[in-house]
């Protein structure tokens, strides 16, 4: 049971306020958001997004920088109250077609009409945006996306790739296109974001893949979908059936997942024999599908790092970072960063010469290194050099007062899993529709640290 | 601030600086009111976005009331939402205005569309004014009747909405009735979901007050419903699917088919995306077989994987709240977690929340054939630039030194953190240090060594700064120059800061004075001189009972300062068996992230649908009289820590192989002798055997009045400060078959007398057993008392129903230890014939 629902801003402005219960305090946004802000200087770190103050539990969590709470007297299920607030942020995105601020403070009637649906005296009612379609009547007044980072992992797509229409993510499942006529298309993400640790010798301590298969859907008429993956596709390490040891010493062979769950519209009748998903889309953002790995796989970046005393004040890092991938393939907004010796003053930078869209700097606040590499093609390798200087000696091992090395980044058309959308089939209705079918792969650094 | 909608009419929108506007669109509006003209509902609709807008940013804007509700009559379904929306704002403290509406929202109520009519019905229940529930009645009857599910899907929150508004003319109309039918037939799951929770907080509030609502709420875990709900259960959306699971946690199957059964239905509902109902639909497996040894452990294995995946596949929001579930779990059982700990390694972006717990759980899990890999990765983290971090991780390396028997790795780790020379990790690695000598004395020689070669200057931290001093008193023999360095200490007297830094220091001194007399001599005098004339009064008074003992005898200080010290075999666990367990039964709830149960943080009156006074029916609860919230508080305090002191007392009782069960708790008695006769009792019981406290008994019985009674020559003793809180009670009384039903006749003279339960509840108590909830007028009484064994946690539940009239007794007895019902049914009869007598 929910009390209160509001939305603050970076500045702890209320954007939306709903009370539904009327039990907790009118301040209670204000109580929020100072004890959030000043959570740092009670000598912790970041709040946790459930804690209670004077009996109120309050839940949050970040999207785009605006804060979705919620509250309640009652001890509640912490899942239910972050997942219902994600959700929720997803329905507006999907209402809007761009979440942020600006596109909240424009269409605030259609949120509130939206916030009424979803919940009613507290209790949550549905977050299906298929289901509050026929609910909603007000029109998104639409904010230019251009400008503005949107939200969750398929804005990936948005980034430069060509192939890819950059105006889906953006787009509201309800606003008209400007033509008038609504395109009929539907996009299917398979987004990987991996996860390595490299020991300080530079093999892999451990490494995991956490997938999602996401949906957006724009077909008129709810035609069902196949989605079909690959056929050696098996879940749960017991899987595997065993041809005489054959399966497991290839390697190249088989995907195995460790562990998957699925959306609820997912039918899975058919899945254990040929793979095969189907459903019948709702509109709006979804995850079809979430997939979690721990099977090996190549990391799509290698890191060597190199740290010397040179002088009594002085040290040299190299940093090498080498792309694992095909050549075909580009990796975009790589940054490398490195913490380093808290008595560093100075750094020096020595990048390769004749490079474009490479920048080097020193973060002297957090003692932190940070080099990037706008574009990255497949096979290619990249170096950095940094003198640094200090203002004391060092004591101990200079290797134990810097790094580890972390890197993030963005590799679209590459998944290291292997796991594929064989084909995208749509139950067709008359002969002369044929949607658009979008499938993108992209990979994303979760936690990949080089320890040295 | 929100600006308002674009208008075209509205050169400023960004400055809604009050009066002049409100008084401007005041004017507009009612120009329009009466308005046929085409484009007339685009214009209203500009300026109804301009009020709202208004409204939100927290501007007054009631004045304009009148003209909103002339302005609704309107087919446009875009304004009449935001008219609600006004109309809901303002109508509670406007009740005069709210009257205005009624006629609209009745009508609309009445209108061919659905929506219209839906979207009426709620706003009617939502204005919350006392004097208009006349006119809700009518509609929310049409409304649980409406051909619409949208409709009826409001309406069943509406009764809600009502009973809260108010409670006669809710229960007057039979709503609740109606709601129970159409929850049991109707065809749109939503509705369904919709009068379950409706029915669920009516009777609820009601059964505190009404035996009947108890019996409705319970009614709603029966078999037949719960099997309906099951059987529905694919038709509701996810939300919903979360309320039937809890509900379904609650039900207690007869026997195992059914255990297996319900769970091979819910199965794939572990698949499922959404956390919630994963997480409820564990807590329905956990709870059914929790007296299944084995199908329980299949269950975490089961639950392992899917638990997993939701922590890696969503924000770090929600992976937080399942990794507290999911470490809840490896508390519980951390074998079945241990070769899974490196789902534990942190990630260095993760949020320092989600680091704390998975390296608490890195800790539990730890046993001998993973331990090198976990120490391995922590020192990782110890050499990390994120402070707290480091901190976090070197007291979890030293957890698991403290609960490992091999040791040796761990400590050269500990000791070379100490040469990293950063101040963080020394000052936090000297306390484990610490710490780790108590338990393992044979460290000694090793860890000295290194220790010694840290500059106390280099501690600044009091806690640190204190575990270095007792190492140098305590080591002083083997460490060159303790005397020395605790001269210098002592030199520094003044600009020393922490009272337990100078505490330790006095301590320490007086060791080393012991053991090496001529190098510490001075230092001692320098001590005690300035500890005498220090102003912190514990600081003082060791001082002084120092300086006096070594002018007493110096061969008794000695002994007493220095005497031969056992290694310390396990350190306290901060949270009681019984802390965990409760928080446990509330699975998928705030206890399980706050780590403590529910009456800790939460007020009686909002702990949930099924969570209080459950079964109760119209009796009061005893242990906590209906009293207002500004005492529950500190009651709950004080009930919190008599738990923890109770188990405390439970593990020296355990030490000195005697048992405590032979006195009372003075819970009873008047509250001015409660407190210093609940000290003293525990002083006595830790010092004496129970035989001779049960002879020294009178004595103290007069002196606080207590009346001990002499329990009968049985074998079972039960412990005399057993508590349970009603929740966990109500929890045990659905989990357990009744192991012994009796009706028996008691002496007419005692029970005669009763004219209210308070007196039996008290006679009871002296023989350990507690009431927990207790209600009835004369001549029939029902009881709920709780009792437990004395030297373990095996609960004796009871219901107890008195006719005092007929003088008949029906009791129904529930308990763990099934064999010994029948000895404790004894037990409860011969303190119950006493009763009235004595």
């Amino acid at each position: 049971m929910i009390s209160q629902f509001f939305v603050l801003s970076q500045r702890g402005d209320n954007i939306v306020f709903r009370d539904y219960r009327s039990d907790v305090q009118k301040g209670s946004a204000e109580i929020f958001f100072r004890k959030v802000k000043f959570w740092k200087e009670d000598g912790k770190e970041e709040a946790p997004p459930v804690f209670n103050l004077d009996g109120v539990n309050y839940f949050h969590v970040k999207v785009v920088g605006l804060l979705f709470v919620a509250t309640t007297r009652i001890n509640l299920s912490p899942s239910l109250a972050l997942e219902l607030l994600q959700r929720i942020a997803r329905v507006i995105k999907d209402y809007l077609g761009v979440l942020n601020e600006e596109s909240l403070r424009k269409n605030f009637v259609l949120v509130y009409e939206l916030l009424d649906e979803v919940i009613d005296f507290g209790y949550v009612q549905t977050t299906s945006t298929e289901v509050l379609k026929s609910y909603i009547f007000n029109e998104p007044i639409v904010v230019d996306a251009a400008r503005l980072p949107p939200l969750g992992p398929a804005s990936l797509f948005m980034q430069g790739t060509k192939r890819m229409p950059g105006t889906a993510v953006t787009k509201s499942v309800v606003a008209n296109e400007p033509g008038g006529r609504k395109r009929e298309e539907i996009f299917v993400d398979i987004i990987e974001k991996i996860s390595v640790t490299f020991s300080s010798s530079g093999y892999v301590l451990t490494s995991e893949i956490d997938g999602t298969i996401q949906m957006k859907s724009y077909l008129t008429g709810n035609p069902e979908i196949k989605l079909a993956l690959n056929d050696d596709l098996y879940v749960g390490r017991g899987g595997v059936p065993n041809y005489g040891g054959y399966s497991g010493s290839s390697g190249s062979g088989a995907v195995i997942l460790d562990d998957c769950n699925f959306h609820e519209s997912v039918h899975m009748d058919n899945f254990e024999v040929d793979k095969t998903l189907s459903l019948v889309p709702p509109d709006g953002e979804f995850p079809v599908m979430n997939y979690r790995i721990t099977q090996e796989f190549k990391p799509p970046f290698t890191v060597n790092t190199l740290i010397e005393e040179a002088g009594s004040l002085k040290a040299e890092v190299i940093l090498k970072i080498r792309a694992e991938f095909p050549s075909n393939i580009t990796a975009n907004t790589v940054l490398v960063e490195m913490p380093l010796p808290a008595c560093t003053t100075r750094v020096n930078f020595d990048l390769e010469r004749g490079v474009v869209g490479q920048n080097a700097d020193f973060k002297e606040s957090q003692k932190r290194l940070e080099w990037s590499v706008k574009k990255m093609v497949g096979g290619s390798e990249h170096t950095l050099r940094a003198k640094l200087n200090f203002s004391q000696e060092l004591h101990g091992n200079i290797t134990k007062e810097a790094g580890p090395v972390s890197m993030t980044f963005t590799i679209p058309m590459y998944n290291p899993s292997r796991l594929e959308v064989k084909y995208l089939q749509i139950a067709k209705k008359s002969k002369t529709s044929n949607p658009y079918r979008w499938v993108r792969y992209v990979t994303q650094a979760n936690s990949y640290v080089a320890r040295m | 601030m929100a600006p308002p909608a674009q208008s075209q009419r509205s050169p400023s929108p960004s400055q809604p600086s009050g009066k002049g506007e409100v008084s401007d669109l005041k004017i507009q509006l009612r120009q329009l009111a009466g308005s046929r003209a085409p484009g007339t509902d685009d214009t209203k609709r500009d300026l109804f976005k301009k009020v709202i807008s208004y409204m939100t940013i927290g501007i007054d804007v009631s004045s304009v009331f009148s003209e909103m509700v002339m302005c609704s009559a309107t087919s446009d379904i875009v304004l009449k939402k935001m008219c609600y929306l006004y109309v809901g704002n303002y109508a509670k403290h406007n009740p005069d205005l709210a009257l205005l509406t009624i006629n609209f929202l009745q009508r609309d109520c009445k209108d061919e569309d659905p929506m219209i009519r839906g979207l009426a019905l709620r706003s009617l229940c939502s204005l919350g004014v006392a004097n208009l529930v006349e006119y809700l009645v009518g509609p929310l009857n049409s409304g649980l009747k409406d051909g619409n599910s949208y409709v009826r899907m409001v309406a069943a929150v509406g009764v809600l909405k009502l009973y809260h508004i108010s409670v006669s003319t809710c229960l007057d109309a039979d709503f609740p009735d109606l709601l129970k039918q159409l929850m049991l037939k109707d065809k749109d799951a939503q509705v369904v979901a919709n009068c379950l929770t409706s029915l669920q907080e009516i009777w609820s509030l009601e059964a505190s007050k009404s035996e009947e609502a108890a019996r409705d709420r319970e009614s709603l875990l029966s078999k037949p419903i719960v099997y309906y709900f099951l059987n529905r259960i694919k038709e509701f959306n996810e939300w919903a699917q979360c309320i039937v699971l809890e509900l379904v946690s609650k039900y207690v199957p007869t026997d195992s088919e059914e255990i297996f059964d319900i769970m091979n239905l819910l199965e794939d509902r572990l698949h499922h995306a959404n956390g919630a109902v994963v997480l409820a639909t564990i807590k329905v497996f956990l709870h059914m077989t929790l007296s299944m040894a084995d199908v329980h452990q299949q269950v975490y294995e089961r639950i392992k994987a899917p638990l997993l995946t939701l922590v890696s596949s969503g924000s770090s929001e929600q992976s937080y709240a399942v990794l507290s579930h999911l470490h809840l779990l490896v508390m519980r059982a951390p074998f079945i977690f241990s070769s899974d700990y490196k789902h534990f390694y942190c990630q260095y972006n993760e949020p320092f929340y989600v680091k704390k717990l998975k390296l608490e759980m890195l800790t539990s899990v730890a046993n001998e054939s993973n331990t090198y890999e976990i120490v391995t990765e922590l020192c990782e983290y110890v050499a990390n630039v994120d402070i707290p971090m480091a901190r976090e991780s070197i007291r979890a390396v030293g957890k698991i030194a403290l609960q490992q028997y091999d040791v040796n790795a761990i400590v050269d780790r500990l000791l070379q953190f100490l040469e990293m020379e950063k101040e963080h990790v020394t000052a936090e690695t000297l306390v484990l240090v610490k710490d780790l000598l108590r338990k393992y004395p044979q460290w000694s020689h090793d860890c000295i060594a290194v220790v010694g070669n840290i500059s106390s200057k280099n501690v600044q931290e009091p806690r640190a700064k204190a575990a270095l001093i007792w190492m140098l008193g305590e080591y002083a023999q083997d460490m060159q120059d303790s005397p020395y360095i605790l001269e210098s200490l002592i030199e520094n007297w003044e600009e020393e800061h922490s009272a337990e830094v100078r505490l330790h220091l006095l301590t320490a001194v007086i060791k080393c004075f012991f053991r090496r007399p001529p190098e510490t001599q001075k230092a001692l005098g320098a001590a005690l001189a300035a500890g005498l004339a220090d102003f912190h009064q514990d600081v003082h008074d060791r001082a002084l009972f120092y300086y006096r003992l070594l002018t007493y005898d110096i061969s008794v200080a000695e002994k007493i300062v220095n005497p031969p010290k056992q290694a310390v075999s396990v350190f306290a666990d901060t949270q009681s068996s019984e802390m965990k367990d409760r928080i446990f039964d509330e699975f998928n709830s705030l206890s399980v992230v706050y780590q403590k149960p529910s009456y800790m943080f939460t007020d009686k009156e909002h702990r949930g649908p099924f969570a209080f006074s459950e079964e109760l029916g119209n009796l009061s609860i005893d242990t906590e009289p209906a009293d207002n919230d500004a005492v529950s508080a500190p009651r709950i305090e004080a009930n919190d820590k008599e738990l923890l002191l109770s188990t405390s007392e439970k593990e020296e009782i355990l030490g000195y192989g005697t048992n405590g069960s032979a006195y009372n708790a003075p819970s009873y008695n008047s509250a001015t002798t409660t407190g210093g006769s609940q000290g003293h009792l525990d002083l006595v019981s830790l010092d004496q055997p129970s035989t001779a406290f049960t002879n020294a008994s009178s004595a103290m019985d007069e002196l606080f009045g207590l009346g001990m009674p002499a329990v009968p020559g049985s074998v079972l003793l039960l412990n005399a400060k057993a508590t349970i809180e009603s929740n966990a009670f109500q929890q045990k009384w659905r989990q357990l078959p009744v192991s012994l039903s009796q009706d028996i006749s008691i002496d007419p003279r005692g029970v005669a007398a009763m004219t209210n339960p308070k007196a039996l509840a008290q006679h009871m108590q002296n023989y350990s057993m507690h009431c927990v909830a207790s209600g009835g007028q004369a001549p029939n009484f029902k009881f709920f008392l709780f009792a437990q064994k004395a030297e373990e946690p095996s609960a004796y539940l009871v219901e107890c129903v008195i006719n005092s009239s007929s003088c008949k007794v029906q009791l129904k007895i529930k308990a763990d230890d099934q064999s010994t019902s029948q000895a404790f049914s004894d037990l409860f009869q011969a303190a119950l014939s006493k009763f009235g007598l004595s």
